[in-house]
This record gives structure tokens, C-alpha cells and sequence, in this order.
């Protein structure tokens, strides 16, 4: 392994892993530059005064000439925004590719007072800025997308800028550490407080640096006398404290360790040494060009004019299997491999000896795991190809690591590739699982990198799901592809939906939006074509005022609400004309609006239906409101009204209905006032039962003249008024005064409803054959009812009859009647 | 309490607890005690989803009814209103919620529409100055609520009125939405039918939404193997013709609400200690009505001339088993006799109560039993206690001819007009029951029946109808009867051939010899004719819809197939034998004359499908044009 140098200390193991040679060169290194770095293999910015150009690793891209105000520090976002801090407390910021997004100030008395020192710091709130005016005070913003500028309080007796300081994030907030001569303090939003740092060497008379481990555990200072000091971030314990023999101040220091590592240490850089101090009072030093540290969860990437390297302890893993003379089970097992590769028998040698110890599981575990923390493809193979093997000897391993960590190696390699330029380590990938899935935020990097095709594969690779993984990638990529000014919207409008085609999941009206964004309408118009959800395009075709786009879009959802949703913004922005003219075209709408208005403005009904020369309705609008009306006048005003809407409408019918209605109105009128009867707003039927029950005949008369009410109902309607009154004399003259249209059953019946049986009786002799039998019985005649059955050979009527006999008391006409039966049946 | 909805073919449960597990998530999201303000319609609705004690288990203290001014007091941290999204109701909350006493201790308001939020409500909020006021704005989705273990319901009652008579198809959206979610719990259907505007509607929305949500399809195997949408204006004559079976007549006759009847009390009186003094109870008597109950579930699709059979044999098995308890011997025999007791008396008591509606029905409708010649003030006294109750509900016939010979002759004139006699001339029994001013809907119904079977009615005719019941129920029903005209029920026939008779034919809609007691054939449940819609699912299944295609022409709107593509993987392999299951969705309402039929087909032997109906509302003909009719507030002298 050329690239890689190990150094195998007793006490002390790091390793220094060469990442990539850069695939540019800057004339003067980077003497001069400010660097920044984000953190996770993230993207690196150089920036000379005055030149701004963010660089990946290898594609460099040049940003455009700096124009703006002095840089006092350089930053990236957890989005990876890369965050400019100028003197004058303005913070500028630009995406990856060098074209600006926003800015956004620290405070104004920072235009007076100017920054003296920036810093720019992660934590689980996101990312925040925290800096030092010119009137040595910190102002701290925690999360820069919810921006809240903190101002923390003075230091006492602070006379000039502190020697260093350094941000803390502990009990959910953030702090500021700061030293100034002999003293700590620690600022946070209330208080100033003086630390000590436990067990802190005497010799020290100041802090000159200092340095907060990557996930804000550690401290570590270096003091004036040489002495790196390191400890936990509470300042309660102390880890250790080496002696450096290097009196200047460091230029940059950073601590050195993995998660669960066993030895934390500390890297400390000057012009032209690098230094790493373990806990241990032991140092190793490295020859070294000026470079730039920069922080990782597991180790410290180093960058320089020319080379990109990766410092960290050696996985456990890695030490057992390649250390020299190794006897770890996956070291036996790496060598039984290789001995099998060469059908060499001292394979099963090798492999004897693991299993011996039943440790082969362990060696298999051994060797998957050291494949992950190797940067080699050719070594993970090696390594990958021994824990297959292996696993061909155990009956139960479960395959899930070696299937994963295959997976995610090729993820890995992937995105680490010179031309990607992304040097994400295996323990940093899955950590990113705080913010996202690890997978969707590797997707994320590329996408921001405008990686679409290697983001797109990778998605296929892992087989996320469509929705939220390959349709994702499209959409950036159209996003991307509307904000392409120098091509026509009719190409990239077809080549979007060419590429996209009906991915599931896919929001069309997202892309749109970010088209209208970038000012180009017409574009968006056409994508929102392409969009399958009707509901999604309303709101944005609203905010680019194509209303009627809208409106027809609101229809062909079926989402009535949303319809009118947009209905009421088209009343308000159009003019009335407009407005219906508009709805006259959508009748879905106009039915819908049509409902609200019958509830809501009732007036506006009536213009709707006069614009459309709906007469019909018009009327039933005029008959609906003489309903309201109290007063007879206007009531009738209203229904003349209705009439001249039915007439012109041609329908005679209602016409005329309503000409009657009129009319019975106004004679209702006139027996109100002859005759003190509260007759009005009755039916015709009910107004004439009542004059009838008044014994007003003469009126009813008329009445029944005048609107020809039918013979028959007239007869009813008589009939049962005077059994109402029990005018028996009147109604036998009545039934007497012609042939009665309806038979003479219904007197029978009437008068037994008001319990007059004798005067009931009348009346059946005149009744029809055919109803004899029902007369009969109505009057409870039983025999009267047998006879006529048996006369009429009814088989039917006299199964009527008999079931109205009781067997005991009407024993005779049973008989008569089961005689009667019996010889029908013989014939 | 709903295990009767899992235990048809398609475990309806499912929907009921995915529809109570949202419930319980709203009533959690607002922390501390509640009282709940209801729009009182979805009160009903509600009652099959949960009752009282879930909400109370989410600290649920008071209920109250929406209504206007100030809500009454209540020591309660949160309000949340329960509402349809009407504009009306926002006006009532609005007032509500600004009338709200400022002197006492604040409480949180909340509000969830049923079953979806609108924008346009929240806007008249916000007009009203009120929207901020709330701190949840959230919408409880509940489109199709499991009503029994076959049976799904909107119980949205203006749907067929707002689909064919104000062109207002919210209802549809919300079926579409509702197909769609029953479709993530019960995967994909594969193939669906329709038949009318309103099913293309739907389906097209359900395509339409399906490519929406397409890529987070949830993989179900698929429970229903067809859709089939019906319009309800493709059969109009079923919901205006009597229901004949047990179900429909309690129906038709009690009308049920949301699963309940209410029932005179009469005859449910008790009959324990101290006959003598017989308190009659005069609340109504409140019975539900669902599968639940063992004996309901075996007799309400029957026709009702074949229920007094069944019951008496049901008597007869109960009143065997209590002898039962004189075999009971030893200690073992006895328990197991005594564990048996409170089914055994569960059993007893549905039976009595079902004897009871059955002698309520039977005096309506029976033909033979006609109350003997009495003295005048006994009769009178005797009717008054069991018939006059009925009478007002069926019709307003003079007691003196009794309700089963109104009920019998109205029959007869169904069934005339059905199978087509006289259909063109004005029938003298309308004419008669217009001259006595029986209840106006009772008319209508005739009168669009004899519309419906000779597709449409000649002009003369129909004006002297239309002209007799404005001049005695009132002008004001001029609106009424646009309704109808507008919606097809009644119309002016325009072409001279009349149709019905050729679609009669064809679909065999009239079968002279139903079978009653042990049917055969889907027409028993109105004794005689088989319900169209039915006979359209039935054919749909065999031989399918190509053999009809003439008849389909001639009924309304577009009929239609459309297939769904099955996620790989996820192809049903039917067993051998096994039963295809398709779901019916009457679009607009359905009677439960046409669910006793479909659940007939179910049970045929060699059906070959099993059929779970949803609807948006269970209507009979009564309750359906009702829902048509123009409510004028009377005239204000």
C-alpha cells in the first residue's frame, strides 16, 4: 500500500490515508486563502481576497469576480450553502455553484464596529455563526435559517480581542469559550462565568489556542508553554496533557478521533510541522507542507495546494487484521483466503485454527468490518473476498453485513471517485442518519453537485422507492433544467416530460413553480400540463393570474370546493360582465356558483338567470320569493312577475297555474273581508272545504266554476265536508241533485267515518254491483254482504265476507256462505 | 361492539377501525378536556363509527348541538365543532365563537370538518374575523361508513338532489375519495363497471386519482374483483315502487335512520308483574336494526308473507330449547344449560320484538284481516291503539276503510302500472286519493311510477295531474314539480313509442309467478317485479352486459368498463369454486328491497359472485322525493 503509511506505535496508531491529489493547482498554495470545508467529505471553498472560486476536488469551479466588501470568514451550511462573513456583519450566501441566494446582516452597529473574528458552527440546531465585533463583543446566531442574533454579555475588564476562542454547544444551547490573558470564561446568552481547567500545568501563563472535538465532548488548549492540554468540553476532567517543545502558537489545531476510538488525540499544525499529540504524552510528527485541518467525526482531513489526505486511528479492525505477525482470527482467515486463492492446502490449515477456537464467525465479522474502513477498492476486495469464504463454513451466519456492507461500499466508492469528489468515510455515512435516511442524504449531496445520472443509479442500486428516490433526483434535475435561459421553453418543457415521463410521484406543479420563479410563465404553463394532480396546478395558475386556466383545472379534478375556491377569487378580481360571461362558459362552475348564490345572494341568482335568459327559472325565482312576502300586493306583483318569466319561457302551464294562484289570492281576499274567514295562503281544495264546512255554497260554487275543478273531486270534497258538519239533510239532497260521479260507495263510507250507520244505510241500495259487498260490509250488514257475494259468485268477495264472520255468532251465514263456495266449486 | 361487520365476505371492520383510530388521533392532538359541538346531522352518522364511550376514554365531557349565540358554559379546555363544510355552519361557529365570554378562563377552540375541510369555509372564517381563533383546522375524512357487514353508506341525503337536480357534484368527489381510500385498505379493484353520467364521473375521478397517488399505492391483495357504479337515474322506477320485504316494509313504513327505528309503543309494552296496571309508554320504542342480531339477520330480506313462517318456527326452537331444562340431569348438564341462558334470553326477546313489528305490519298490510264489526266506541278505541299510529304514517285514508285495504289497493296500482296496464290514462285511484288529499307524496310517487313505465306521460295527462295537485295541495308545489320534471322522474313523453315495455321484456323485470315463501328468482322482494338495477348486476355477472347492449342504449348515460392495472405480484389466483366479489355502488341512493335482492344473488348456490353494496344513502321512495321537494317556509300569513 503506497498511498497509505501506517505507523504502528505502541501506544499511539494513526494513519494517514491519501484521499485524492487535487486536480488543480493554485499558483501560490494557499498562502493568503482563506479555506473552508464542510464537514462529511463536503466541498471545500478557497477564496483569495478578492477572488472568490468554490472548488470540489477536483472540477474546480470558478465563481465570478469578488466584487463585494472585505471576507472575514468563510463557512458551509448544512444544506451545503457556502456562507460568506464580511466585515461589515453582513453574511452573504451562495449555493454550490457560486450563484447567490440571499444575504442577511448580524446586526447593524457591526457597519461601526466591524467583525473582528467569524466562526461558522454546526450542531443539531443546524448551522450558526457566531462572531466578534470591533467593540469585543460576541453576537451568536444558532440556526442562520431561523435567524434570532443573540448578543451575550460583556466580559469583564476585556480590553482587547481574546488570545482564542471557540464555540460550544452543551445543554441545548450554544456557548462561547474564550481566553484572555490567564483567564477562561464561558459566555452564554445570560451570564459570564470564569472556568479552570482541571489540573491545567503551572507553567502556563496563557492560553494561546484552542480546539472543540466534532461533536463537542473535547477540549483542548495549547498554552504558551508548549503544552497541549486536553480534557472534556465541561471542563470537569482532564484526558491528558502532552509537552510540545514548540513555543510559537499553532496556526491550526483539531482533534483526531472516532467514535467509540480508543485514543483521542489531538493534531496541532504550524508553518511546516504537523503534530499529533495522543493522550498518552506521546507525539508523532509528520513532514509537512502548509496546509489547512479540517475536522471530521472520525479523523481530520487535511488539505493542501496540491493533496487532499485523510488522518485518523486506525480501526480496531484494520489493526487486528494488518498488523504485522497478526494472529486475530480475521488475520488467519485473510491469510487462509489467500492461500485457498493459490489452491494452496495451507488453507485449511489456517482455517482449522480459526475454527479450533470457534471463531470464525468473529474472523468473518473481522474481515467485513475492516472492508469498510479500507479506502482501496482492491483492499475491500481482498478483505470481502476472505469473509465470503469464511462464511462458507458457518451453517448459521446471518448474510445482512455482508450484503450491506457490500452495498454501501459501492455506494461509497461511488461517491468518493475522483470525479465526484465526495470522501464520505463508512462511520460518517450512516451517522448522517441524524439529519435524513443515509441514502437519501448521499442522494441529496449528489443532487446538489448536479450528479443527476449517478444519483438516479444509485437510487435504482439501493431500489428506493420510486417517490421518494429516482422521482426526486428528476424533479432537481428539472428544476435545474427551467433555469437553462438559452433554451427554448417549448424544448425543455418536452425534453422534462420526455424524462419523466409519469414517474410516480413525480409534482409537475413543483418544477412550474420554480419556472414561474425564474420569471419564465409560459414555461410553467406548459409543464403544469404534465401535472396529473388537477388540484396541485390551481393555486399556482391563480398566483400567475391565468384564472381561467384555473377554473378549467378546478373542474377537472372533481374538487368542488376548489372550484369554488376559484370562483370566489374570480368574483373579486373580475369585473360582474366578465365574471359571468366567464362562468357562462363552465357550467360546472355556474351550477356550483348558482347553489351558493341561492343561499348566500339571492339577488345575484337573479341576474344570473336574466343573463342567461333562463326564464324558466326566472319564474320559479319570482314564485320562490312571493313566499317571503308578507304583504298580498307585492306577493301578487311577484307572481305576475312569474307569470310573464313562464310566458316567455312557453310554458303555458305554469302560466297559467300562476294566473290562478293570483286569482284564488285576491277572491281569498275579498271572503276575508265579506266574511271574516282566514282563508288566504290555503290550497284551492282546502279554501273551497272550507266555505263548504261555512256553508258558504254560493261562493263554493263559483269557485268551482271558476276553476273548473273536476266533477268528481268537487263531489268528494262536498261529500266529506258535509259529513264534516253532519248535515245529513244537505247531503242527502246533494247526492239526490244528479248522478254522482263517484258512485254512491263513498256516502256509504262517509257517513260510517262519522258514525252515522242509519244514514250510511241510505245510500247502499244505490251503490254499484260491483261495490256491493264492500257497501254491506262498511255498514256492517254481514248478510246484506253474503247475499250480494253469493249473488255476484264472487270467490274472492265471499272469502272477504267470511273472513269478517266471527265461526260462534254469525254461524248461519258461514254455512250459507261455505254452501255457496262448495257449489261454485262443482260447477 | 362491531363484530358483525367482519364477518361477511369482505371484513368491513377494518374501515370502521381505521376510521376510529383517525378519530382518536384528532381527539389526542387536542390535550386536556373537551366538549364536542356538533352539526346535529352527523350525529347519526357518527354513532356507527363510535359511540359515547370512546369519546370519552379521549376526555370528551360535554356535547352540545350546534346553534346560534353563546355556547353554554362548561369547565373544559377545548371546544371542537364537528361540521359538515357548509357556509351556514360558519356563521353559527363564527357567532359562537365571537360571542364567547372574555371573563372567563380561555378555552381552546378547534374545529374538524366531515368529511373534508374546504377552503371556502375557512375563508368565510376569515372573513368573519374568527379563523385565528383555532388552533387545529383539521378535516376527519369519513366517506363511507360500514353500516352492516355487506353494506357501506355515505348517508348523505341531498346526494341525489345535488348530482341530477343542482349539477352539484361535491357528493361524487367525496364517493370517488371514499373508493380510493377503501381501495388502500382493500387493494386495487381490477375491473370496474358503470352505467349513467354520474359512474363515468366517478370512475374517471378514481382514474384520475389513482395516477395521482400513483407510486404510494399500498400493497394490498386485492379483496373485490369488480366494481360496478350504477346511477340511480338509470332505474328510477325501483326506489318508487312498495318494498315487499320485512326490512323495506319497516322502512317504508318507520323509516330507519342510521341503523335505528322508532316504533310505536303499544305493542312493546311489559308484561310482567301486575297486568293489570299496564302503563303504555308513550316514547317510541328505539330498536337497531343489523346483522347483529341473529333472527333479523335471517328474516328482514324475506318477503314479508313469508316472515309469520319463519317466526313462528324460530318460536317454536327457542321454547325447545328452555324445555331443554327439564333433560338438564346432572350438575354438568345444568351448567352448560345455565351458560346457554343469556343468549337463550337474548333470543327470546329479539323474537318477541320482532313479533311485535311484524303484528304492527301485518295491520297495515295484510288483506285479510279487516277488524270486525264492533260497537262504534269500541272500534274506535281499538284503532286508536293500534292502527291510528300507522295510518298517519302511511297514509291519511278515513280509519273507517282500514289501512290494509289503502295499502293493498295502492299495491294494486303499482303493480298495474308496472306491468304496463293503463299507463297512458289518468288513473281513477289517483284521481280519488288527490279528492281526499291523501298525503302528497304518496301521489307523487304514483304519478312518477306511471311517468317512469310509459316513459313520460302525454301532455294532457300530465297537466291534469299536475293542475289536480297544485289546486289542492297548493300553487306552491309548482316548484316541486319542476324538480321532478328536471330530474326525469316525471316528463312529458316525447317520442310516441314508449320503451318500458321492450326494457320490461328483455330484463324480464315482471315475473307472473314469484315465489314468496322460497324464492327463486330476485323479483320476490317486491312480489312480482325484479328490480332493474338489480337485474342490470345480475346480468353484468352473466352473461354480461354485451347480451343487453340494445336496453342499455335506452337507459340514461353511458355505460362503461375500464380496467386497473394490478401491481406486479399482487394477481389474485382464485380457487377453484371460489367466488368472484364485486362491489355495487349506487350512485344517488338504494332501497333495502335492492339489497335483499343482491344479497339473494349472494346466496344463490351457483351465483358465482358475492356482492358488498355501498351507496350514497339508503333511501325508500318516501324519504327520496322528499329530498327532491322545494321546502318553502310557509307563506308568512
Amino acid at each position: 500500500d503506497d498511498s497509505e503509511w501506517r505507523l504502528w506505535f505502541p501506544v499511539l496508531l494513526d494513519r494517514k490515508v491519501e484521499l485524492y491529489e487535487m486536480g488543480w493547482s493554485l499558483k501560490d498554495g494557499l498562502r493568503d486563502c482563506h479555506v473552508a470545508a464542510a464537514p462529511y467529505g463536503g466541498p471545500i471553498d478557497f477564496r483569495k481576497p478578492c477572488i472568490r472560486c468554490p472548488l470540489t476536488t477536483f472540477s474546480p469551479i470558478w465563481g465570478p469576480q469578488w466584487k463585494s466588501g472585505v471576507v472575514k470568514q468563510l463557512g458551509w451550511t448544512v444544506g451545503d450553502d457556502l456562507l460568506c462573513v464580511q466585515e461589515d456583519g453582513t453574511v452573504l450566501v451562495y449555493d454550490l455553484f457560486g450563484s447567490f441566494k440571499r444575504h442577511f446582516s448580524m446586526g447593524n452597529e457591526l457597519v461601526q464596529s466591524h467583525v473582528l473574528e467569524a466562526k461558522v458552527f454546526h450542531s443539531p440546531y443546524g448551522t450558526g455563526i457566531a462572531l466578534l465585533s470591533g467593540t469585543f463583543r460576541f453576537i451568536l446566531a444558532t440556526n442562520i435559517e431561523d435567524l434570532k442574533l443573540r448578543r451575550l454579555p460583556e466580559v469583564p475588564g476585556l480590553q482587547g480581542a481574546p488570545s482564542c476562542w471557540a464555540v460550544l454547544s452543551q445543554d441545548r444551547q450554544s456557548k462561547v469559550l474564550l481566553a484572555a490573558g490567564p483567564d477562561l470564561y464561558m459566555l452564554d446568552t445570560t451570564a459570564c462565568t470564569p472556568v479552570i481547567p482541571p489540573g491545567l500545568t503551572p507553567q502556563a501563563s496563557s492560553i494561546v489556542h484552542m480546539a472543540v472535538s466534532f461533536s463537542y465532548k473535547y477540549l483542548a488548549f495549547f498554552t504558551d508553554s508548549g503544552h497541549v492540554w486536553m480534557g472534556s468540553a465541561n471542563l470537569k476532567d482532564k484526558l491528558g496533557e502532552v509537552e510540545t517543545k514548540m513555543k510559537t502558537p499553532p496556526k491550526q489545531m483539531a482533534w483526531c478521533r472516532r467514535p467509540k476510538g480508543q485514543q483521542p488525540s489531538v493534531v496541532v499544525m504550524w508553518e511546516k510541522n504537523l503534530l499529533v499529540a495522543g493522550q498518552c504524552q506521546e507525539t508523532i510528527q509528520y513532514p509537512f507542507v502548509d496546509s489547512v485541518l479540517v475536522p471530521e467525526m472520525d479523523g481530520v482531513r487535511i488539505i493542501s495546494g496540491s493533496h487532499h489526505e485523510l488522518l485518523q486511528e486506525v480501526p480496531a479492525a484494520c489493526e487486528e487484521i494488518f498488523k504485522i505477525a497478526s494472529m486475530a482470527p480475521g488475520a488467519l482467515l485473510l491469510e487462509a483466503n489467500r492461500e485457498y486463492e493459490k489452491e494452496s492446502q495451507k488453507a485449511d490449515e489456517y482455517l482449522r485454527e480459526i475454527k479450533e477456537q470457534d471463531l470464525l464467525g468473529e474472523a468473518v465479522k473481522q474481515c467485513v468490518e475492516a472492508a469498510g474502513y479500507e479506502h482501496e477498492p482492491e483492499t475491500q476486495k481482498m478483505l470481502l473476498r476472505a469473509a465470503s469464504f469464511g462464511k462458507c463454513f458457518l451453517s448459521n451466519f446471518r448474510p445482512e453485513l455482508f450484503v450491506h456492507m457490500c452495498r454501501d461500499l459501492r455506494v461509497l466508492n461511488a461517491v468518493r471517485d475522483y470525479t465526484v469528489g465526495i470522501p464520505l468515510t463508512l462511520p460518517q455515512y450512516p451517522f448522517m442518519r441524524r439529519y435524513v435516511d443515509p441514502q437519501k442524504r448521499v442522494c441529496k449531496l449528489l443532487v446538489h453537485r448536479k450528479l443527476y445520472p449517478l444519483a438516479f443509479e444509485i437510487c435504482r442500486y439501493l431500489k428506493t422507492p420510486e417517490y421518494q428516490g429516482v422521482s426526486r433526483v428528476l424533479k432537481h434535475w428539472a428544476c435545474c433544467k427551467v433555469q437553462q435561459k438559452e433554451e427554448a421553453d417549448e424544448v425543455i418543457a418536452r425534453a422534462i416530460s420526455v424524462k419523466l415521463g409519469e414517474t410516480a410521484g413525480i409534482s409537475y406543479s413543483d418544477i412550474a413553480a420554480k419556472a414561474y420563479e425564474c420569471g419564465r410563465t409560459e414555461l410553467a404553463i406548459k409543464l403544469l400540463e404534465f401535472e396529473p394532480r388537477s388540484g396541485e396546478q390551481v393555486p399556482l395558475l391563480l398566483k400567475m393570474k391565468r384564472s381561467q386556466l384555473a377554473l378549467s383545472k378546478a373542474i377537472e379534478s372533481g374538487d368542488t370546493d376548489l372550484v369554488y375556491t376559484v370562483v370566489t377569487y374570480l368574483k373579486n378580481e373580475m369585473n360582474r360582465g366578465d365574471f359571468f360571461m366567464t362562468l357562462r362558459n363552465q357550467p360546472v362552475a355556474l351550477s356550483l356558483y348558482r347553489q351558493f348564490c341561492k343561499h348566500q345572494e339571492p339577488e345575484t341568482l337573479k341576474d344570473l338567470f336574466n343573463q342567461d335568459d333562463d326564464h324558466q327559472e326566472l319564474g320559479n325565482f319570482y314564485v320562490r320569493a312571493s313566499y317571503q312576502e308578507g304583504k298580498l300586493e307585492t306577493r301578487v306583483s311577484l307572481l305576475q312577475s312569474a307569470v310573464d318569466e313562464y310566458n316567455k319561457a312557453k310554458n303555458e302551464f305554469a302560466a297559467k297555474a300562476t294566473e290562478e294562484e293570483i286569482r284564488l289570492l285576491r277572491f281569498q281576499r275579498r271572503v276575508e273581508e265579506e266574511k271574516g274567514e282566514r282563508v288566504l295562503g290555503c290550497s284551492l281544495h282546502d279554501t273551497l272545504h272550507c266555505l263548504l264546512t261555512l256553508g258558504l255554497h254560493k261562493q263554493a260554487e263559483q269557485l268551482y266554476k271558476d276553476f273548473r275543478v273536476p266533477d268528481k273531486r268537487y263531489w268528494w270534497l262536498k261529500l266529506t265536508a258535509l259529513a264534516e258538519k253532519e248535515d245529513w239533510e244537505e247531503l242527502e239532497k246533494f247526492a239526490k241533485s244528479k248522478k254522482s260521479p263517484i258512485g254512491y260507495l263513498p256516502f256509504v263510507e262517509v257517513c260510517v267515518k262519522h258514525l252515522n250507520k242509519y244514514e250510511a244505510k241510505k245510500y247502499v241500495s244505490k251503490v254499484t254491483p260491483e261495490q256491493k259487498v264492500k257497501a254491506h260490509l262498511a255498514v256492517g250488514d254481514l248478510e246484506g254482504a253474503a247475499e250480494a257475494a253469493i249473488e255476484r259468485r264472487s270467490e274472492g268477495e265471499v272469502s272477504l265476507v267470511l273472513s269478517r264472520c266471527s265461526a260462534t255468532t254469525d254461524r248461519t251465514i258461514v254455512d250459507r256462505l261455505n254452501r255457496a263456495r262448495a257449489a261454485a266449486a262443482k260447477k | 361492539m362491531a363484530a358483525h361487520l367482519s364477518y361477511g365476505r369482505v371484513n368491513l371492520n377494518i374501515l370502521r377501525e381505521a376510521a376510529r383510530k383517525d378519530l382518536r388521533e384528532f381527539l389526542d392532538k387536542c390535550a386536556g378536556s373537551k366538549a364536542i359541538v356538533w352539526d346535529e346531522y352527523l350525529t347519526g352518522p357518527f354513532g356507527l363509527i363510535a359511540q359515547y364511550s370512546l369519546l370519552k376514554e379521549h376526555e370528551v365531557e360535554k356535547m352540545f348541538t350546534l346553534k346560534g349565540g353563546r355556547l353554554p358554559a362548561a369547565e373544559v379546555k377545548n371546544i371542537i365543532f364537528f361540521v359538515r363544510p357548509r357556509l351556514e355552519l360558519m356563521d353559527i361557529i363564527a357567532e359562537n365563537v365571537i360571542s364567547e365570554d372574555k371573563m372567563r378562563s380561555p378555552r381552546d377552540f378547534h374545529i374538524l370538518f366531515v368529511p373534508r375541510r374546504s377552503l371556502l369555509c375557512e375563508q368565510r372564517l376569515k372573513e368573519r374575523g374568527v379563523l385565528g381563533s383555532f388552533i387545529n383546522v383539521d378535516e376527519y375524512i369519513l366517506d363511507l361508513i360500514p353500516y352492516d357487514g355487506d353494506l357501506l353508506s355515505m348517508e348523505s341525503e341531498g346526494a341525489f338532489r345535488e348530482c341530477y337536480l343542482e349539477n352539484d357534484q361535491t357528493s361524487l368527489y367525496h364517493t370517488a375519495k371514499g373508493l380510493m381510500t377503501l381501495q388502500a385498505l382493500y387493494g386495487t379493484i381490477p375491473q370496474i363497471f358503470g352505467k349513467g353520467e354520474c359512474a363515468r364521473h366517478v370512475a374517471n375521478m378514481m382514474l384520475r386519482m389513482k395516477r395521482e397517488f400513483a407510486g404510494c399505492q399500498t400493497q394490498v391483495l386485492p379483496v373485490f374483483d369488480t366494481l360496478l357504479l350504477l346511477d340511480r337515474n338509470v332505474d328510477l322506477l325501483t326506489p318508487l315502487a312498495t318494498q315487499l320485504t320485512y326490512e323495506g316494509l319497516i322502512d317504508e313504513i318507520y323509516g330507519i335512520n342510521n341503523g335505528y327505528v322508532k316504533l310505536p309503543p303499544e305493542k312493546f309494552a311489559q308484561k310482567k308483574q301486575g297486568e293489570g296496571e299496564k302503563d303504555l309508554p308513550t316514547e317510541p320504542k328505539k330498536l337497531q336494526l343489523n346483522s347483529a342480531e341473529e333472527l333479523y339477520a335471517e328474516i328482514r330480506d324475506k318477503n314479508f308473507n313469508a316472515v309469520g313462517a319463519a317466526l313462528s318456527k324460530k318460536a317454536k326452537i327457542i321454547s325447545a330449547a328452555f324445555e331443554e331444562r327439564h333433560n338438564a340431569k346432572t350438575v354438568g348438564e345444568i351448567k352448560q344449560f345455565v351458560s346457554q341462558l343469556p343468549h337463550m334470553q337474548a333470543a327470546r326477546t329479539s323474537l318477541a320484538n320482532h313479533t311485535s313489528i311484524a303484528e304492527l305490519i301485518k295491520d297495515i298490510t295484510s288483506r285479510q284481516k279487516i277488524p270486525p264489526p264492533l260497537h262504534p266506541g269500541l272500534y274506535l278505541t281499538l284503532l286508536h291503539f293500534s292502527i291510528i299510529v300507522v295510518l298517519c304514517c302511511i297514509s291519511c285514508v278515513p280509519p273507517y276503510v282500514s289501512a290494509s285495504e289503502a295499502f293493498f289497493d295502492n299495491l294494486t296500482v303499482e303493480q298495474e302500472f308496472m306491468t304496463g296496464v293503463d299507463t297512458d290514462k289518468v288513473n281513477t285511484y289517483i284521481e280519488d286519493c288527490i279528492a281526499q288529499k291523501d298525503p302528497l307524496i304518496k301521489i307523487l310517487r304514483l304519478v312518477c311510477m306511471q311517468s317512469v313505465c310509459n316513459n313520460g306521460l302525454k301532455q294532457k295527462v300530465l297537466d291534469y295531474y299536475k293542475r289536480e295537485i297544485l289546486q289542492t295541495y297548493g300553487y306552491e308545489h309548482i316548484l316541486t314539480l319542476n324538480n321532478l320534471e328536471k330530474t326525469g322522474l316525471l316528463k312529458l313523453q316525447t317520442s310516441t313509442r314508449n320503451n318500458y315495455p321492450t326494457i320490461r321484456k328483455t330484463l324480464k323485470l315482471w315475473m307472473e309467478d314469484a315465489n314468496e315463501q322460497n324464492p327463486n328468482d330476485i323479483s320476490y322482494v317486491y312480489s312480482g317485479y325484479a328490480p332493474l338495477s338489480v337485474r342490470l348486476t345480475q346480468l353484468l355477472a352473466r352473461p354480461g352486459w354485451r347480451s343487453i347492449e340494445e336496453v342499455l342504449k335506452m337507459l340514461p348515460g353511458p355505460h362503461f368498463e375500464e380496467r386497473q392495472q394490478l401491481p406486479a405480484g399482487l394477481h389474485k389466483k382464485r380457487q377453484q369454486g371460489e367466488n368472484r366479489t364485486t362491489l355495487v355502488f349506487f350512485l344517488g341512493g338504494v332501497t333495502y328491497a335492492e339489497i335483499a335482492a343482491l344479497r339473494f344473488l349472494s346466496q344463490m348456490e351457483d351465483g358465482g359472485t358475492e356482492y358488498v353494496i355501498a351507496t350514497t344513502k339508503l333511501i325508500n321512495g318516501t324519504t327520496w322525493i322528499k329530498s327532491l321537494m322545494d321546502r318553502l317556509e310557509e307563506p308568512p300569513f
